[in-house]
């Protein structure tokens, strides 16, 4: 059984260290993962970034360079990150998170998962809440430049809706700050606690 | 003003009469509106009503009303009939269009919001979306302008109008998202008319059918570049 186990350890690292011949030695990949976590599922305040849309990554990462994306976390730490980040580099990064599957953070809490799937699939129209279906997907998984975001950890997802309805800001033109401007703290404890179940 | 015409004590007593009637009044409103904003905010018009029903369009509709593409292609609602809007709308409501989105929308509009909806997005006029593929928009011209007659597709501009600016519950094309145009052309008999209702979008069921893919694409990117 132990050897077995050994073995199985040795394939696994063999596995992950072979996922892909660029990232695998890269130091740009290991600078993001330092904070976005182990297989880049994300980490406390830094975002998963496996399986997440490539173009959205990439229109971060330019957010962050232009300080468009500015709340605190993203000033402290994503503004330095990304300053000597060129371009190629950050493309191969986009696709190489992306390429990785994600693990949902399941963190949310799970008696206000349905409430939140109903607010997520049909927005409250009463009360000018639009749908996020619409935008971001019947799973959540997002398309071009809007993020999936089925599977984030509620505290990150949560952080953002709160930081846009403080007036922070993250891509210019995106339609969030005023969706958000229009959720209160059960819809968005409800909404994230959904999400961070979606697969 | 009407105190000075007047001049003397008189004149004075009513002012300051309408100034504490006003301040009584403001006072009472303000505690009125204080006690009921969150009921106010579920019901229907009034002027703040009406604005942030706008906004809630526009989250999804794009800013100026010019579309977007979120996972679905939303449709420009700038500049757009608004007998067709209302048409629309209440397609959704009696389930004659089928949208799981729209419905929910629609269903809690009263009908004076939904004139004053469409009677907003009428007058809005900002350029296209655009992006999309210039290669076919000589051929999209071709068969707007014409039609395919060999194929059984009247010329769009016989009833869209030259310029694609549509009348009263025939919509406009000018400046439509690409791909809610291609989404709507290829997937028309799924989502308008349904049930046993006939309604107006039963004239375009046999257009729809009877233009193939790379035909509707190139109708599509021409009215999509048309302002």
């Amino acid at each position: 059984m132990k050897r077995i186990g050994l073995k199985l350890a040795i394939l696994g690292i063999l596995a992950s260290t072979t996922a892909s011949a660029w990232a695998g030695e890269s130091a740009a990949v290991r600078n993001c993962t330092w904070c976005h976590g182990a297989g880049a599922q994300g980490y406390t305040v830094a975002p998963r970034l496996a399986g997440q849309r490539p173009q959205y990554i990439m229109s971060q990462i330019k957010s962050f360079r232009e300080h468009a994306r500015n709340n605190p976390f993203s000033r402290q730490y994503m503004w330095g990150a990304v300053a000597a980040l060129d371009p190629h580099t950050a493309r191969d990064l986009a696709n190489y998170f992306a390429s990785i599957p994600p693990k949902p953070a399941n963190d949310g809490d799970d008696t206000l998962a349905s409430r939140g799937r109903t607010i997520y699939m049909e927005g409250i129209p009463e009360a000018n809440i639009v749908s996020c279906y619409a935008c971001h997907g019947p799973n959540a998984e997002g398309v071009r430049d809007i993020p999936r975001l089925g599977g984030l950890a509620y505290f990150y997802i949560k952080g953002r809706l709160e930081q846009w309805g403080q007036g922070y800001h993250s891509t210019p033109g995106s339609p969030m700050p005023i969706v958000a401007s229009h959720l209160g703290p059960e819809e968005i404890e409800a909404l994230t606690s959904y999400l961070s179940f979606v697969k | 003003m009407e105190a000075n015409a007047l001049g003397g004590g008189r004149g004075s007593r009513i002012v300051k009469a309408t100034g504490l009637r006003l301040a009584l009044l403001t006072a009472a409103l303000t505690m009125v509106s204080s006690v009921s904003a969150g009921a106010q905010e579920r019901m229907a018009p009034a002027r703040g009503g009406l604005e942030a029903k706008l906004e809630y369009c526009k989250t999804c509709h794009g800013l100026s009303g010019q579309g977007y593409l979120g996972y679905f292609a939303m449709p420009r609602l700038a500049g757009q009939q608004p007998e067709y809007i209302e048409a629309q709308l209440r397609a959704f409501i009696e389930r004659r269009r089928s949208n799981p989105v729209m419905r929910n929308v629609a269903h809690v509009l009263s009908p004076s919001m939904i004139t004053a909806l469409a009677m907003h997005f009428k007058n809005l006029n900002p350029k296209p979306f655009g992006g999309a593929p210039r290669g076919s928009i000589a051929a999209g011209k071709r068969i707007y302008e014409e039609g395919l007659p060999e194929a059984n597709v009247p010329a769009c501009s016989a009833c869209h109008g030259t310029e694609g600016k549509g009348q009263n519950e025939i919509p406009r094309l000018a400046g439509q998202v690409y791909e809610y145009m291609v989404g709507q052309l290829t997937g028309w008999k799924s989502e308008r008319g349904q049930g046993t209702a006939v309604d107006t979008s039963a004239i375009m069921a046999p257009t729809a059918h009877n233009l193939t893919r790379s035909q509707v694409e190139a109708v599509a990117a021409y009215v999509s570049y048309l302002q």
